[in-house]
């Protein structure tokens, strides 16, 4: 497979491919007859997904560096570049995004039947710029692809969201557009002083890492400023409260896109580029604390939220901050297990929340209801869609053998070294997520069956068996061999510590933990 | 010669000019307030001309003929407002308030 | 055939795999399901005793049988799917794969008309299969993931009829309380491998002592931390109150899950890292005396259970708290000697009760009634329909009676004995004895009460029932009978001097529990007169509690349900628990329920961040946007008066200095 990639130069169009297609598809869907939009967009989706595929052979795990660069001058005369790169974090993601693709599309089917065109144009353009996102390899055109994502995103959870989607919509586009303004100021602000420092006015990433140690005073501020943008999307307790009215609202393509892609970006602009330009403020012992601390707030808090909650979109909403604090604290962490752990959740996340949503997705289509008191022994109608939910549900939870464990493990026990308290703390959450999760399946799919209205719905047809499939074969494997995974993520993660490393306080080893000294 | 009066006189039509922009309230006469102060200015452009060269007078040509597009569109517009609100008092056009 | 150990884990995993697609797609295929479900575990056994014999042969090193990397992260961490056959999980194999056999060919008979039956076996072989991995992992995370996967099943199985909403919040609780330990044992494998540097059971063994000072905080804490996820997995106090809610699945699921297998996990793992307990003493006085505890207060509560199921299952919880006592003395082998002889005699018991539900049912069915088929108080005589089943139940009720020469006798003899020697120098444990003789007292008590409802005196079922009582079928009494046989000569295993034995299981296990040795005071089991007056009183004390229980029941006819008052005083807060599910429930889960609606949901997220926050500055920018907007009244005027305004001052400053 490497060899025949090799001799394709899959490397050296491979990244252009994938941004590039689905743009150019857009007019297609536009001229085309209306039923073509969704085959188009599904055909699309597939190319994307097999060409994007080799990247799992094409890629060198031994190979640390960033592999597949491009460097094309764009805007010259301000150092912008067309500049892409993939490393083991960036590649996970987008081979996530283009598995995630056509499960979205199939998802929307039967869903989506009005304004098709413009749905399926959008998915699109918001495919390219997640592609984008994780391939830049300049803070320009990743600013760029940021951005391009929030519109897609504004009108499909605008236009095809349920009830109160215009406030969601309006809600998720401010608290982002606020961060991305601030992580602006910051990016043209870096390159301005480290190009007065340098002489070389730049955008690339590379040059700006090298020299973001020259920004001594500013450093702290330009790092809240990135921090708030990103954590504002990942989202960080308490910046959270836009996405469970998003992922609420938004139709279900929308709902998986959020949660499978978007999300990550928010960490992965934590791991790329917020940490390692300022690791000495960063990681310092209060700031870290502060992240930490938060994360492990946000990981209990919304675990227990979701508990609460009468809508079964918006649990799953609350338990995404829940996992998503776990990345927060992995990164925090700051040792290779941990930020294996950190990739990993990214990962899992990504399977078993997507399709969590595919299913509330596949329950409101028939019920037009997400609210859990509307359910109730679904599983004597539909048995198959039970079966689903509840490994989805016990791979969310964390059972080991399912995805959900080896990153959660490997973040708690890697971050135990730095923060042992702070771990303890997250580690009750394996109570309070298992109680959120198995109430909501208790009360959807065991129970008495109450509800008359619900004896109609009908167990998973062929397509939607299509569409969960693979996200449950993928909990699987994750959960029993995540090796080869690991070890193509090993190289990136092994940077970074290599790279924030001087800047630790103190190193942990193994010995020092809850008992300094203790031994 | 007489470049002192002829700048002191287009001044003085100029403030005419502003201030029945300012007080009037039928859009005609503001309109043409709004003609006043243009051609204030053109009377400035000429006095000037004799001290600056011929660049003055060209653009005096300029003026009058933006000046003539704009009276076209302008009345248009009014006219437009008056079939509208049967009216060309601007106290009474408020649509964009805010 | 040890290199070959995966197969006992393969066989129950393809027939979980085959009977949940037959479940779903010819649910009415019951002939394949009973072939895959039995045969699946038949083979298991099969390839078990060949590597029984294996280990026999052997010297007692273990094997070690690598599958493949499971999290290979660092060169510090880096965790292998492998499996350890030694003499310990050998042991284990054989109990699980040997009881599991028996309760999966009675199963066929007992489920036979119940239409989840493929179900049913697709989830009693994955609990095989996760079983096998728990006790066979070599590593904490391995063994984790069977432990987890046990709890998974039990918790389907648990609310396996879950249309009654009563089932479904039993399987929560227990998966619920389970993961309360698993925090535990979580937290655990974090200290471990930050002092330690490793989660091997072998390297545990090798360098813990090395590395963890003894009696020190954090070895004591990883102790406790290991011990918590046991009083979860295990029921013991304080998370025990699930256990007897788990009755609500199948019988048989209570006789493999909640009985034999799964809820020993936690001895069995107490005895995997024992040398981790050895170096804690303290640890190990408080594994003893929760086991203690909680053998004495769980055999209080049977005493007043009507609930056939329930007085098995609070006996359930007695029992495992003998076993954490004897593991909490340093008594290794007597744990696993009681563990596997309770396998055998309450797994008798529960499946015996399974007949007599069984028939219970079967009987109402037949006369069109409705009624508590679990109710002692509407049994009653059925030694005459059931003799089979009446002679299997007595056998195990005398075995766990500890009536010699039955294999309970000899399993909690060693343990009292283990107590009382260990109570020589230290009174937590004397005290731990004492409670352990009284439990064993009431034991005794409750059982022969039992018995006595059940199957002595006069049906109370209604005269309609009583002709539609019958044995039940051969595929269900064949299993009873060979627990029966076991349950009877089990004690062999483990046969002390004074009887012709030599402590064989001990010596069995030498090569696993060896490793503790330095750091624990031998145990100098009692000799000569004290012992032949321990095992005189614990006879005394078997027989008396027997004749106590007979007698108080049979003396006057036992009252139906309508005509029983209610209780009051000290029975009142047996016959309700303690009340402990009612405190837990007020203390614990209430308040968290509330907390997170009220405070987190409503109070900080809804009104703190998203309309003070959120909407506070939505609300500030419309405010500004207010004043602006005042400025903008339509007027052409007054925007052309503030133009002209501002045009002169620009000139102003522009032209400057000029007055």
């Amino acid at each position: 497979m490497t060899a025949f990639l090799a001799a394709i130069g899959y490397e050296q169009w491979i990244l252009h491919v994938l941004l590039g297609l689905p743009l150019l598809a857009i007019p297609m869907i536009l001229i085309m007859p209306v039923h073509r939009a969704r085959w188009i967009a599904l055909t699309v989706a597939l190319i994307e997904l097999v060409l994007g595929l080799g990247l799992w052979w094409a890629f060198d795990p031994a190979n640390p560096a960033m592999q597949f660069v491009t460097d094309v001058p764009w805007i010259g005369a301000f150092g912008v570049g067309y500049r892409l790169g993939i490393d083991g974090l960036s590649v996970m993601m987008v081979l996530l995004s283009v598995i995630t693709m056509p499960l979205v599309v199939w998802s929307s089917w039967r869903s989506v039947d009005t304004k098709q065109r413009g749905f399926y144009a959008l998915l699109l353009a918001l495919k390219t710029g997640m592609l984008g996102v994780f391939v830049a390899m300049d803070l320009f055109l990743f600013y760029v692809f940021w951005e391009l994502l929030l519109i897609p995103m504004y009108f499909l959870i605008g236009s095809w969201g349920s009830s109160n989607r215009l406030y969601a919509a309006t809600k998720f586009v401010i608290y982002t557009f606020v961060g991305s303004l601030l992580m602006l100021v910051a990016i043209v602000w870096m390159v301005m002083e480290v190009g007065r420092a340098t002489g070389t006015y730049s955008f690339a990433y590379e040059h700006l890492l090298a020299h973001a140690y020259l920004l001594e005073s500013s450093g702290p501020w330009l790092f809240v400023a990135f921090a708030l943008a990103f954590a504002v999307k990942v989202p960080i307790f308490p910046f959270h409260t836009w996405l469970p009215d998003a992922h609420t609202e938004a139709p279900t393509a929308g709902s998986v896109d959020l949660a499978v892609i978007l999300l990550k970006m928010g960490t992965y602009g934590f791991l790329r580029f917020a940490v390692p330009f300022f690791p000495g403020f960063a990681l310092s012992e209060s700031v870290g604390l502060v992240m930490a601390g938060l994360a492990v707030i946000g990981i209990v808090y919304a675990a227990l939220v979701a508990m609460v909650q009468p809508d079964l979109k918006r649990l799953v909403a609350y338990s995404s901050v829940s996992h998503l604090g776990f990345v927060i604290l992995g990164i925090w962490g700051s040792t290779v297990e941990s930020v294996q752990g950190a990739i990993m959740v990214m990962i899992s996340h990504g399977l078993s929340t997507g399709a969590l949503f595919f299913i509330i997705g596949m329950l409101y289509e028939r019920r037009h209801t997400r609210k859990i008191s509307d359910f109730g022994g679904l599983a004597r109608v539909a048995p198959l869609m039970a079966t689903a939910f509840v490994i989805t549900a016990f791979s969310s939870i964390g059972l080991p053998g399912l995805n959900g464990f080896v990153g959660e493990f490997l973040v708690l026990i890697g971050a135990f070294g730095r923060y042992p308290w702070l771990v303890a703390g997250a580690t009750t959450v394996v109570v309070f997520s298992a109680a959120y999760l198995l109430w909501a399946t208790q009360r959807v799919f065991f129970n008495r069956f109450t509800n008359p209205l619900n004896e109609g719905i009908g167990d998973l047809n062929m397509r939607e068996i299509a569409v969960l499939a693979p996200l449950l074969l993928g909990m699987v494997w994750i959960g029993l061999y995540p090796g080869p995974i690991l070890r193509r993520t090993e190289g990136a993660a092994r940077m970074y510590i290599e790279m924030v490393e001087p800047y630790l306080s103190e190193t942990p080893t193994v010995g020092g933990t809850m008992f300094r000294g203790g031994r | 010669m007489l470049l002192g009066p002829s700048l002191a006189l287009s001044a003085v039509l100029f403030t005419l000019g502003v201030l029945g922009v300012l007080v009037r309230r039928n859009a005609i006469v503001v309109f043409m307030c709004v003609e006043l102060m243009l051609n204030a200015v053109n009377l400035s452009f000429v006095a000037l001309a004799q001290v600056h060269g011929l660049g003055g007078q060209v653009m005096v040509i300029f003026v009058m003929t933006v000046a003539a597009a704009e009276a076209a569109v302008g009345l248009a517009i009014i006219l437009a407002i008056f079939r509208h609100a049967q009216s060309v008092d601007l106290r009474q056009l408020t649509l964009l308030k805010g | 055939m040890t290199s070959l150990v995966w197969l006992t884990i393969l066989f129950p995993l393809l027939g979980a795999v085959i009977n949940g697609a037959i479940a779903i797609r010819r649910p009415e295929a019951k002939g394949l399901v009973s072939l895959v479900g039995v045969g699946a575990l038949l083979g298991s056994f099969a390839v078990a005793i060949g590597i029984f014999l294996e280990v026999l042969a052997g010297d007692g090193t273990a094997t070690r049988v690598l599958l493949w990397q499971w999290m290979p992260v660092t060169e510090r961490l880096s965790i292998d799917l492998t499996l350890q056959v030694d003499r310990l999980s050998t042991v284990m194999l054989l109990v699980i794969t040997g009881v599991g056999s028996l309760i999966h060919l009675f199963s066929v008979g007992y489920m036979k008309s119940d239409p989840g039956y493929a179900r049913y076996f697709a989830y009693l072989n994955l609990f095989v299969a996760f079983m096998l991995v728990l006790v066979l992992g070599a590593s904490l995370p391995v063994s984790f993931i069977g432990w987890e996967g046990v709890g998974l099943c039990s918790y389907l199985l648990i609310g396996f009829w879950y249309e009654v909403d009563a089932n479904s919040d039993a399987g929560k609780k227990a998966f619920l309380a389970n993961r309360i330990g698993d925090f535990g044992v979580l937290m655990a494998m974090f200290l471990l491998w930050w002092h330690v540097g490793t989660l091997d059971y072998d390297g545990l063994a090798r360098q813990a002592p090395e590395v963890l000072a003894y009696a020190g905080a954090p070895v004591t804490l990883i102790a406790l931390l290991l011990f918590l996820g046991c009083t979860g997995k295990s029921a013991q106090i304080p998370l025990f109150t699930w256990l007897p809610d788990a009755m609500a699945g199948p019988t048989p699921v209570s006789a493999l899950i909640h009985a034999a297998t799964m809820v020993t996990a936690g001895v069995f793992l107490v005895v995997r890292t024992g040398v981790i307990f050895s170096l804690a003493p303290v640890a190990m006085e408080v594994v003893a005396i929760t086991g203690a505890l909680t053998a004495f207060f769980a055999a209080t509560i049977a005493l007043r259970q009507n609930d056939i199921k329930k007085v098995l299952a609070y006996s359930t919880v007695s029992q495992l708290g003998y076993m954490f006592l004897a593991v909490g003395t340093g008594a290794w082998a007597a744990g696993i000697f009681h563990l596997v002889t309770h396998a055998f005699f309450k797994a008798l018991l529960f499946l015996g009760s399974g007949s007599v539900i069984h028939a219970m049912h079967h009987a109402q069915h037949a006369a069109h009634a409705h009624g508590d088929a679990q109710d002692m108080r509407l049994m009653g005589g059925l030694r005459r329909a059931m003799p089979w089943t009446f002679v299997l139940m007595g056998i195990a009720t005398l075995a766990i009676a500890g009536v010699p020469p039955l294999a309970g006798f000899w399993s909690k003899d060693e343990i009292l004995a283990a107590a009382f020697v260990r109570g020589g120098g230290n009174t937590i444990y004397l005290v731990a004895w004492g409670l352990g003789l009284l439990a064993a007292l009431m034991t005794a008590f409750y059982m022969a009460r039992l018995m006595a409802m059940t199957f002595f005196g006069r049906f109370r079922g209604g005269d309609t029932l009583e002709p539609h009582l019958h044995e039940a079928p051969a595929v269900m009494t064949g299993p009873l009978v060979v627990l029966g046989l076991l349950s009877i000569v089990g004690g062999v295993l483990n046969l002390p001097g004074f009887a012709g034995g030599s402590h064989y299981l001990a010596h069995w296990l030498e090569p696993v529990t060896d490793a503790t040795l330095p750091y624990l005071d031998r145990l100098e089991m009692p000799h000569g007169m004290t012992e032949l007056l321990l095992v005189g009183g614990a006879i005394t004390i078997a027989l008396v509690g027997l004749a106590l229980g007979m007698w108080t029941t049979l003396r006057r006819p036992v009252l139906t349900p309508a005509a029983t008052p209610a209780a009051t005083g000290l029975a009142r807060v047996l016959e309700g628990k303690y009340f402990i599910d009612e405190l837990y429930q007020k203390v614990f889960v209430g308040p968290t329920v509330w907390f997170s609606r009220r405070v987190l949901w409503q109070g900080i997220d809804q009104f703190l961040v998203d309309r003070m926050g959120v909407g506070g500055t939505a609300r500030v920018a419309k405010g500004l946007g207010w004043l602006g907007s005042r400025l903008q009244n339509g007027h052409v005027a007054l925007y052309l008066t503030l133009f002209v305004a501002g045009v002169v001052l620009l000139m102003r400053a522009v032209i400057g200095g000029a007055p």
